[in-house]
């Protein structure tokens, strides 16, 4: 059976262990499927990244032209078949998350598949097993409950649109429905708030 | 003599550094790998296991090793792209020597006769101690060993000294102060099992990654974390209390969290009484040191110095770290004692969860200042002004005491005698002092003056483009032996291909010059093996004693700690428990210590603190990960972090091309604008040479106890450059 990845950007540090182990798996070619943002250097250290999802009813497929979006039985959303794929960009316009690349030149579209090949055998996907911090953990809703102190959170609400994912976002216990806003501003931590204490 | 024999674009032409992005012939070529090779990384003292992917004899790849238990698969990306530096186009694969306009090949059996010649005839005209040796601390065990051995008794003088001057030295000093032993106190396992972490001057996330992950382990607990940083890093963004100190403000700091301690009632006589010495003088020392009275110099609220000083008195288990944040000081060996003082005042060591430690920077940071390489030190850690200690080893190396000599220069002296004429021939192994020694400018005029300088390495460092022979040694992928981790925990470094073309393992070469140099019966040596089981003997009865570790033990142990007396003996994970310390009586030391200022003070002409440090995706002075695309990619230059308060000031925005100069030299580098740091300071990283080097700017202070140079606090200026100049 296939685990479940908790995203935990709280937790991240920005080191991109994550993007650089993903460039480093087999058939990706020294290419990473997945990202790590900065939020708001300019006033914080806050990094985060962006894996895959797999929403259960994933946009990217459903607005596939040429039905190169396949989804596993256990729910995951595969890479698109390159026999099909057309290269149209409509799923990378349609995920709420930015997860599709666009190979123009080649007419494909690649995207993170939760290291298929490595879990599909029981293995942990590469970007959780180097994740130095935790922000990025592979595993049950079990493990995740007795390990941690947030919650994890599956369905976001995006354009007035609600997704359900197979991946979860670990949340702090207060927080209920979240709320995917592209300008939303970065919420200060308690050691920002000191350091600016400190500086009056 | 030693200018550089080309101009740098001919040089970076022959010699790079280059960018490698790709494993040779390509992804599309790599197909499946014929062995995974379980060894360790190659920089930091993390030591993260990890396996080489090996294809055609050739290192293609990496894969996580996650039955080791220290990172269980977990990596930074310097980890993951590290591979990248074997099948270099830069690699250095026959020796060199320089002519009127480069380097040109030359035999080994020439290049090694030559280094004979060169070395004795100085050291026939100026005395034996003429020429000097520099080491590293990304050395193996083995090697760090054979190179103290090598300088002593194969070259004869007393100047032997290693990197680690630059790196652990301060907390070195003042552990065997205090304790009478210089390693972590805890196994990195109690950083998750306690219930408040204190880190002082750690960038955690970015120079020790792996440990980010201990310390949310104990936070998913429930444990508090306190960060003291000038910058607001990745680690402080979460922290339960930040302390934004001024940087060199430390002593001042510990000793009013201390104070606050004592006031509170935290102190834990019955340990005091009966594990320790010196409280009395420590508890005068801090008398005056009330959080009010020194908020200001510290630059951190007393109400939040007061909340520092609760949470440390009401934690059950507690761990204090610290790396180079409070070491790179002037008084670095003083801020690591007042940090010990704390621990001890309050019996918080030598228990499960609860203790203290230095995070090692570099890769053998621990091992490689145990096995005599360090001016000061002989194998086993031991003084070589100790007569007995002299006796010991001598005995064990069956030479008599008087062969032996006595303490020599640290490396920053060692270039100050260098520019002054007293040292002139230089052989170096593992240390690029151009990029890594404060005053950057004084280092290069210091190797301008050598008559005579060899290097063995991997790629032409900026140092060795200095050197008048060139020797190409081994990547640490390319010979086994055995490295000590941040945890005191020794390791088994496997040797995943053997070093390419004409190119040695650094110990052979090492061993070919003993015997040139006429010291071939104790250097008789034929394998990595063989010199770790000499270096076992020899630190049999010391305090580093390795004598009980086998490398078959290494293996089934998955590491062993150190100290380890006897084959039987499983090793000791824990140090101190049941309040033993490792000075003769049993105790600990406290040292009173008073706060004194920074070298270098900021006044109207230079009004801004420089500090200096590391980013995640470089290494050191970069020798390596300079020349790997992917790491390049991430952190390309070197850019001034200000706050904007201060850009306002200085009328910068994000961007902007900037001069920072300090009364050594100057540098022109980009703004990177932004909140997370003390407005008082700006940060630049030192990894990069030349024109990029931030250690054109800082100072040559060093701390009188330990050698270590004040990196962390220099005063510069800085001054908007026109567009025009855009660099
Ligand atoms: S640089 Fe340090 S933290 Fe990063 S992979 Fe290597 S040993 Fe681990």
């Amino acid at each position: 059976m296939i685990g479940t990845l908790f995203v935990d950007p709280s937790r991240c540090i920005g080191c991109t262990a994550c993007v650089e182990a993903c460039s480093e798996c087999p058939g990706h070619g020294g290419e990473s499927m997945i990202h790590l943002d900065w939020l708001e250097r300019a006033s914080s250290v806050q990094t985060a990244p962006t894996v895959c999802m797999h929403c259960t009813e994933p946009a990217c497929a459903a607005v596939c032209p040429a039905d190169a979006i396949k989804i596993d039985p256990e729910g995951i959303v595969l890479s698109a078949l390159a026999e099909r794929c057309i290269g149209c960009g409509n799923c990378a316009l349609a995920c709420p998350f930015g997860v599709p690349i666009i190979h123009e030149a080649q007419a494909l579209m690649r995207k993170c598949d939760l290291c298929y090949d490595r879990t599909s055998v029981g293995r942990k996907p590469m970007c959780a097993t180097v994740c130095p911090s935790g922000a990025l953990f592979y595993g049950t809703q079990e493990e995740v409950a007795d390990l941690r102190r947030s919650r994890p959170q599956s369905h976001f609400v995006f354009g007035g649109e609600t997704v359900h994912t197979r991946n979860h976002l670990m949340v702090p216990l207060s927080v209920g429905t979240v709320t995917l806003e592209p300008d939303a501003t970065v919420s200060r931590s308690t050691a920002e708030q000191q350091l600016e204490e400190a500086l009056c | 003599m030693a200018c550089v024999p080309a101009d740098e674009a001919s040089l970076i032409a022959a010699f790079g550094p280059h960018l490698a992005w790709e494993p040779p012939g390509g992804f599309a070529a790599r197909g499946t790998p014929d062995r995974a090779v379980k060894t360790h990384c190659c920089f930091c003292g993390q030591q993260c296991g990890v396996q080489l992917l090996v294809k055609d004899e050739r290192v293609v790849g990496v894969e996580p090793w996650e039955e080791f238990p220290f990172n269980q698969g977990k990596l930074c990306p310097k980890g993951i792209k590290r591979y990248l530096q074997n099948n270099h186009p830069d690699r250095l694969l026959q020796p060199l020597v320089r002519t009127g306009n480069g380097f040109a090949p030359i035999p080994w059996d020439e290049a090694l006769d030559q280094v004979v010649e060169r070395v004795r005839r100085i050291q026939a005209h100026h005395g034996p101690d003429a020429v000097a040796v520099l080491s590293g601390a990304s050395l193996t065990n083995e090697k760090a060993y054979l190179m103290g051995k090598f300088a002593r008794l194969a070259v004869g003088t007393r100047h032997i000294d290693y990197n680690g001057r630059l790196c652990m030295v301060a907390a070195g000093a003042a552990n065997l102060k205090a304790f009478g032993i210089d390693r972590a106190a805890n196994p990195w396992a109690d950083i998750a099992a306690t219930d408040l972490i204190l880190v002082l001057g750690a960038n955690v996330s970015e120079c020790s990654p792996i440990t980010t992950d201990y310390i949310w382990r104990a936070r998913d607990r429930g444990a508090r974390l306190v960060v003291v940083d000038p910058r607001l890093t990745p680690i402080a963004r979460t922290a339960d209390l930040y302390l934004p100190i001024r940087p060199g403000r430390d002593v001042a700091l510990l000793n009013a969290i201390l104070h606050e301690v004592i006031r509170l009632g935290g102190v834990d006589h019955a340990f005091v009484e009966a594990h320790t010495s010196g409280f009395s003088e420590v508890m005068e020392a801090v008398r005056d040191y009330a959080p009010e009275a020194v908020e200001r110099e510290v630059g951190i609220p007393a109400h939040r110095i007061r909340e520092a000083a609760v949470l440390w008195t009401q934690a059950p288990r507690t761990m204090l770290l610290h790396s180079r944040g409070i070491e790179h000081h002037t008084k670095g060996v003083e801020n690591v004692l007042s940090c010990i003082n704390l621990v001890l005042a309050t019996g918080k060591i030598g228990r499960a969860g609860c203790g203290y430690a230095t995070i090692t920077g570099q890769g053998n940071g621990q091992g490689a200042r145990e096995q005599g390489q360090r001016c000061n030190q002989l194998p086993g850690a031991r003084d070589v002004e100790n007569p007995e200690h002299r006796a010991a080893v001598a005995a064990a190396w069956g030479v008599p005491e008087s062969a032996i000599p006595r303490k020599g220069a640290t490396a920053p002296e060692i270039l100050e005698m260098i520019h002054r004429g007293e040292i002139r021939g230089l052989i170096s192994l593992c240390f690029n002092p151009l990029v890594s020694l404060p005053d950057a400018t004084f280092t290069r005029e210091a190797l301008e003056r050598l008559d005579f300088y060899v290097t063995i390495d991997f790629f032409l460092s900026e140092t060795a483009r200095h050197a008048d022979l060139v020797l190409p040694g081994s990547l640490q992928e390319e010979d086994e032996g055995t490295v000590t981790s941040v945890e005191g925990r020794v390791l088994h470094i496997r040797e995943a291909v053997p070093p390419p073309a004409e190119a040695r393992r650094d110990w052979e070469i090492i061993r070919d010059l003993a015997h040139r140099f006429g010291a071939a019966e104790l250097f008789d040596f034929h394998s990595s093996r063989a010199i770790f089981e000499e270096l076992r003997r020899v630190s049999r009865g010391s305090v580093a004693d390795y004598s009980g570790i086998t490398w078959e033990k290494i293996d089934e142990k998955m590491g062993v700690f150190w100290p380890c007396p006897d084959e039987a003996h499983p090793g000791t994970p824990r140090l101190f428990e049941g309040g033993r310390f490792y000075h003769a009586d049993g105790r600990a030391r406290f040292h009173a210590v008073a706060y004194r200022p920074p070298a270098e003070e900021v006044d109207d002409a230079y009004p801004i603190i420089l500090t200096t440090g590391r980013v995640v995706s470089q290494f050191l002075t970069g020798t390596q990960t300079r020349r790997i695309g992917p790491l390049v990619d991430l952190y390309p230059a070197p850019r001034v972090e200000m706050h904007p308060r201060l850009a306002a000031e200085l009328d910068v925005t994000d961007g902007d091309p900037v001069r920072v100069a300090s009364r050594r030299g100057s540098v022109d580098l980009l703004a990177h604008v932004v909140a997370t740091i003390r407005p008082d300071t700006v940060f630049i990283p030192y990894h990069w040479p030349g024109r990029r080097s931030a250690n054109r700017l800082t100072v040559r202070a060093y701390d009188p106890l330990s050698g270590i140079p004040e990196f962390k606090v220099a005063a510069v200026r800085i001054e908007r450059l026109p567009a025009v100049e855009r660099v």
